[in-house]
């Protein structure tokens, strides 16, 4: 360690040990109605404030031990989202209730503690390591700050090199340009898991690797998963990556969750049309079944002023008069094949709101019989 | 390169056992770059140059031949490799290289303090100013950008000025000129670092600002303001001249090298090689400082 001098400090030998609290019932982190805008620099005769509408009311649960995608086009909110989760920044309104606790509110969880629970590993790996860093000092530098003594640091950031599959002796010493990119993200996740957390937000974690180093990277973290009774949110754009991961996805669009339900019910049975475009456009393992006509035209609408009603109505293929003039509810599915226990499918769309006015929605009378 | 490593392994008939470095690969990072800086010529010729100078100025009484302050009106203005002057005499008979090697002590410290003084004050100011971003970013650059907005030279000349003739007012006056620039590049490079992942991944570890400045931070801003810095250097020492050629900073008889060329200038046109030579002796320092940073700035770069 050159940075990271030794300094006198408590005993410090072990970090105390982030425990469960709630039992496995309750989820490990409930997030209510996140939201985060951000101001548009106008010049100041514009009198109108105008904000772009990053992250738009959103609510979901992650339950304990298991992996949630969230998946999006780029400029859906994801790496907002992923940010006020790890509190990078600030939300607007909304909460954040971590294994029972609120996090940062009076009597609830405090944010030192709540990040030590929470860790991210973010996508660029060049961007995310001191370039004037030891491996060593980057993977020790959390222990440390939280009084960790200096041969702990050092025999704690060794011992998780060799976890994520790096020989200390080699790597310790190591600056991050004499890495590749599958050794740096490598190192990315040994030190977001050098606080020993119980939540790790991936942001498009593996999105910068090629295929064959993808494959290893999500294989050590299925691996430390297991292991280390993690739960992780992967946030990431690649729908076959999410659906090798995760238990549940959530989709998101212009800032708001449009369906979220257990990865085989989104995979096979997805009800918005969304949903359904964006896994259409995965590409086929089968060349005679190629994607003919792309199945979405144009771009995402403006977020700083998004469409009245549903968000997706004026790229929807079945929008109607409903859309434009209500905002669909996430509304759970009632009839779920596979039963309750794997989580239930909640979509955001007119068509699967029983008496919403749209002409495919089912009719009210029928869902209460079901 | 591990995975192909593993599989020539796994074909080969008698797997070697793997040798592992028992120690280290990676030397320290400014042990490496001071390999690096070893390595390059100019800037070791530069720094020789710059320690002789700062040698030959520290030990100026024993290494001077003769004495700067002597008058001797025989021996006006003699060229250039006069016997006993080897450098000449200036325009009241003084021995030249006498005053040349006298007036480092002044010119370089002018030079030198006070952009080293304005690096402590400036850095601390951009890197504060950097790191909290917002608002108080905006209310300290624009703030500096007040005294930004004067010409360096005008600046200086009416510092010192209002504060009265002297050593000590010109070094002041000198400093609060570089303050905003030096704060400036400070404050760019900082808000450019702050934006990075491994500052939010620190900011994660639930560390302290200051404790990310000081560890994460700095490393990675102090060496481009370090390398612009010791650019000054020489601007530095020009201005410090002009000062003295006003009248503002040295007075006569001391020996400086910006006052020398001033008093001397009214010989260009009987021994234009002698009144040339104070300013000479600028022009090699600022050089040497310029060269000298550029060479650090190079071994400082990592990715080569």
């Amino acid at each position: 360690m050159r940075v990271l001098e030794p300094k006198p400090r408590g005993a410090g030998a072990q970090l105390p040990p982030t425990e469960d609290r709630g039992g496995p019932a309750q989820p490990l982190l409930s997030v209510k109605n996140l939201v985060k805008h951000f101001p548009v620099r106008d010049p100041f005769w514009v009198r109108e404030r105008r904000v772009v509408h990053a992250v738009d009311g959103v609510s979901f649960d992650v339950a304990k031990g298991e992996t949630l995608g969230i998946v999006g086009e780029s400029g859906c909110g994801k790496s907002t989202t992923a940010r006020l989760l790890a509190r990078l920044l600030m939300p607007d309104s909304g909460s954040l209730v971590f294994d029972g606790d609120g996090v940062g509110e009076s009597g609830g969880l405090p944010l030192t503690a709540y990040r030590r629970s929470l860790q991210m590993v973010f996508q660029d790996s060049f961007a995310s390591l001191n370039p004037r860093m030891t491996i060593e000092d980057t993977i020790g530098f959390a222990p440390w700050v939280h009084g960790l003594s200096h041969s702990a640091t050092v025999a704690r950031s060794h011992a998780l090199l060799e976890r994520v599959g790096l020989l200390p002796a080699q790597f310790a010493a190591r600056y991050p340009h004499e890495l590749s990119g599958g050794q740096r993200q490598r190192i990315n996740i040994a030190r977001a898991l050098a606080l020993q957390p119980r939540l790790l937000v991936l942001d498009e974690a593996v999105a910068a690797l090629d295929k064959s180093v993808q494959a290893q990277v999500l294989n050590l973290l299925q691996e430390l998963k297991r292991e280390q009774g993690l739960t992780y949110i992967f946030i990431s754009h690649d729908l076959h990556v999410i659906q090798y991961l995760c238990d549940r996805v959530m989709v998101m669009y212009l800032g708001q969750v449009i369906e979220i339900g257990p990865v085989g019910q989104i995979y096979s049975a997805a009800r918005h049309p969304y949903t359904l475009a964006l896994l259409s456009a995965v590409p086929s393992m089968d060349p005679t079944r190629r994607t003919a006509k792309p199945p979405l035209a144009g771009d995402p609408p403006n977020p700083i002023s998004p469409p009245s009603g549903c968000r997706f109505r004026d790229r929807c293929p079945r929008a109607e008069a409903v859309c434009a003039s209500s905002v669909p509810a996430l509304t759970t599915l009632a009839a779920l094949p596979s039963g309750a226990s794997e989580g239930l499918h909640e979509v955001a769309c007119h068509m699967s709101i029983a008496g919403s006015g749209h002409s495919a929605a089912p009719a009210l009378k029928q869902l209460e019989a079901a | 390169m591990s995975v192909i490593a593993s599989d020539l392994l796994a074909t080969a008939p008698a797997p070697p056992t793997i040798v592992v470095p028992a120690q280290i690969i990676s030397p320290g990072y400014w042990r490496s770059v001071g390999r690096r800086l070893v390595r390059d010529r100019v800037a070791m010729l530069c720094a020789a140059v710059l320690v002789l100078l700062v040698l030959a100025a520290i030990f100026a009484p024993w290494v001077a031949p003769a004495d700067p302050f002597k008058t001797s009106v025989l021996k006006r203005l003699l060229p250039v490799g006069s016997p006993n002057n080897w450098l000449g005499t200036d325009e009241l008979g003084r021995d030249l290289i006498s005053r040349l090697i006298y007036g480092g002590r002044l010119s370089l410290t002018m030079g030198i303090v006070p952009v080293t003084a304005a690096f402590l004050i400036g850095t601390t100011i951009g890197v504060a100013a950097g790191f909290m971003g917002g608002t108080v970013n905006m209310a300290v650059m624009r703030t500096l950008d007040v005294f930004y907005a004067f010409p360096s030279v005008l600046l200086a000349v009416a510092i010192s000025g209002a504060m009265g003739p002297g050593l000590s007012n010109s070094l002041l006056a000198l400093t609060i000129v570089f303050i905003p620039q030096i704060a400036r590049v400070a404050e760019s490079v900082t808000t450019q670092v702050a934006k990075l992942e491994y500052i939010d991944a620190a900011r994660m570890s639930g560390a302290a600002s200051l404790t990310i400045i000081r560890l994460q931070v700095l490393g990675n801003v102090l060496g481009p303001v370090f390398v612009y810095a010791t650019g000054l250097i020489s601007v530095c020492m020009i201005l410090a001249s002009g000062l003295s050629f006003l009248g503002l900073g040295v007075r006569p008889p001391e020996a400086e090298w910006g006052l020398m060329l001033n008093t001397l200038r009214a010989a260009i046109f009987n021994n234009p090689v002698v009144a040339a030579l104070p300013g000479a002796m600028i022009f090699i320092t600022s050089i040497c400082f310029n060269l000298l940073a550029d060479g650090i700035r190079s071994a400082m770069d990592l990715k080569r």
